[in-house]
């Protein structure tokens, strides 16, 4: 185990321990992996209701200045000047080989500010990242991660609940707003990690725990690192560190859609080979067809042949089975082709599938 | 889930495993805290009738949402009846650890190997200095 000592608090640490939080460490950081009613009631909470994450342990990036975009521009994946004042957008960082930094939202606060998250674990290579390349723009590149706690408050009814503490509207989906919410300014940001609607607030750490305390009297549910990762995994959502590494491209990640060549990004031209070219493997949404719970570093086999490998693996609460991502034979990535999972010597039949595995949209109007 | 127990009229075993000794067959399950670690049950597969179970050696797994957990025969012996019960529910090792939620029953070998287990205090002290 890490040593407590080096790990950080978010300012919601009391929060958290107050709510009955099970804490674990966490890319550096001591973070809820689950409060006390459990991961499946979080999880159900956030389909049904609303659930708030403290995800304060992400990073965040201000770029500001007159040649902010012509620097994104060259970092970051997608066309940058697509985002207006108020917008959002989601995109990667590359390395030239076109292997994967980080997978970021970038907000545009201004004319010539934007704002990215980072996660917590790339946070300060990210940061260097930056640094290093913003030489010669005429622009600053801030560290940020101190300024802001950032809870996440999704679900059907998170948008009600974070209306009823708020001055006026709530930005829609992809964009962002500047607001009071519970008496303190925050950005909100139309945006979230589990296929739900919802928003993102970022508040100064000091304004944390009494609007984490509001949102819970209003009827959000604490939910915490193990329900954030079963929420993502349901819609394929991708997560750094197992479905995105320095040693994939976002062609075969499935995340071609939001690398835009045509803007010189750093890493566009590997991009744009593997776009041309294919790629050997592809990322592919799997279920096991029996029971049985998928983990990473799990192999896919094919009559008695290793075809790909589980990157993101687990029990589906909102469809009671085993689900997963996993990086597969291109040939093979294909939905509906039959599959054996290799879980710990066990062959587990499954199922390649088509994104998302679980869709809220659908599911609400059965 | 239910309150944290430990009955005293059970063994167990240091990797938080408990034995219902009755003759020379033995209940065996998962502790209050070995389930409190791990979470929700949501699988659990158990071993065949006829298997052979070690002591000190894992005969099956347990998984929660994050993890997966082995479960350690506190005594030796052959598996004469599983919780069938468990494949639909396995939710029951949380919420009655000591009485839904048993996994296995198992014939003795060697029912003298039930000197090495823990008795109630002797495993409370355990937890204590964990």
């Amino acid at each position: 185990m890490e040593s407590a000592a080096a790990l950080r608090r978010t300012p919601l640490y009391e929060s958290h321990l107050a709510a009955g939080a099970k804490l674990v460490p966490f890319a550096g950081w001591e973070m809820p992996v689950q409060y006390s009613n459990g991961v499946i009631a979080e999880h159900r909470a956030v389909r049904s209701a609303c659930g708030v994450f403290d995800v304060s342990h992400m990073g965040e990036i201000e770029t500001e200045g007159p040649s902010a975009l012509e620097l994104l521009q060259r970092l970051l994946s997608n066309d940058v000047a697509k985002i207006e004042p108020g917008g959002a957008q989601y995109s990667l960082l590359c390395r030239d080989d076109g292997g994967v930094l980080d997978d970021l939202f970038t907000y545009r606060l201004a004319d010539d500010r934007y704002l990215t998250v980072t996660n917590a674990a790339n946070h300060e290579r990210d940061l260097a990242w930056f640094s290093d390349r913003a030489e010669g723009f005429d622009c600053r590149v801030r560290d940020r991660l101190d300024a802001y706690a950032m809870l996440a408050v999704q679900g059907p009814e998170a948008r009600a609940i974070v209306l009823g503490l708020t001055d006026g509207e709530l930005p829609p989906r992809m964009h962002t707003a500047t607001r009071v919410v519970n008496g303190a300014e925050a950005l909100v940001c139309g945006t979230g990690y589990t296929g739900e609607d919802g928003v993102e607030l970022l508040v100064a750490p000091d304004a944390a725990p009494a609007l984490w305390k509001a949102l819970l009297a209003a009827g959000a549910t604490p939910a915490g690192l193990a329900a954030r990762d079963t929420l993502r995994t349901e819609v394929c959502f991708h997560l750094y560190g197992n479905d995105l590494s320095v040693d994939r491209n976002p062609i075969e990640a499935g995340l071609g859609w939001c690398c835009k060549e045509g803007t010189g990004f750093i890493g566009s031209e590997a991009v744009a080979e593997a776009r041309a070219r294919g790629t050997a493997e592809k990322l592919a949404p799997f279920v096991l067809t029996e029971r049985g719970i998928p983990r990473p570093g799990n192999e896919v086999v094919l009559q008695g042949e290793r075809v790909g490998t589980v990157t993101s693996g687990t029990h589906s609460p909102s469809l009671g089975r085993g689900i997963g991502m996993a990086y597969v034979r291109a040939d093979l990535a294909a939905p509906h082709t039959e599959v054996e999972i290799d879980v710990r010597g066990k062959p587990r039949a499954g199922r390649i599938e088509s994104k998302p595995l679980y869709d809220p949209a659908r599911t609400d109007t059965d | 889930m239910a309150d944290e127990t430990y009955p005293d009229d059970l063994k167990y075993h240091p990797e938080h495993d408990w034995a219902r000794i009755e003759g020379s067959e033995a209940t065996f399950g998962i502790t209050w805290y070995a389930q409190d670690a791990l979470g929700e049950v949501v699988f659990y597969e158990p071993p065949e009738i006829g298997a052979t179970v070690s002591k000190d050696s894992p005969y099956a797994e347990v998984e929660s949402v994050k993890a997966v957990s082995d479960v350690y025969a506190p005594l030796s012996g052959e598996v004469v009846a599983v919780n069938e019960a468990l494949t639909d529910n396995p939710e029951q090792i949380n919420e009655d650890p000591y009485g839904d939620g048993w996994l296995v029953r198992v014939k003795l070998a060697d029912a003298s190997e039930a000197e090495a287990l823990l008795d109630v205090a002797a495993y409370r002290e355990l937890l204590a200095g964990d």
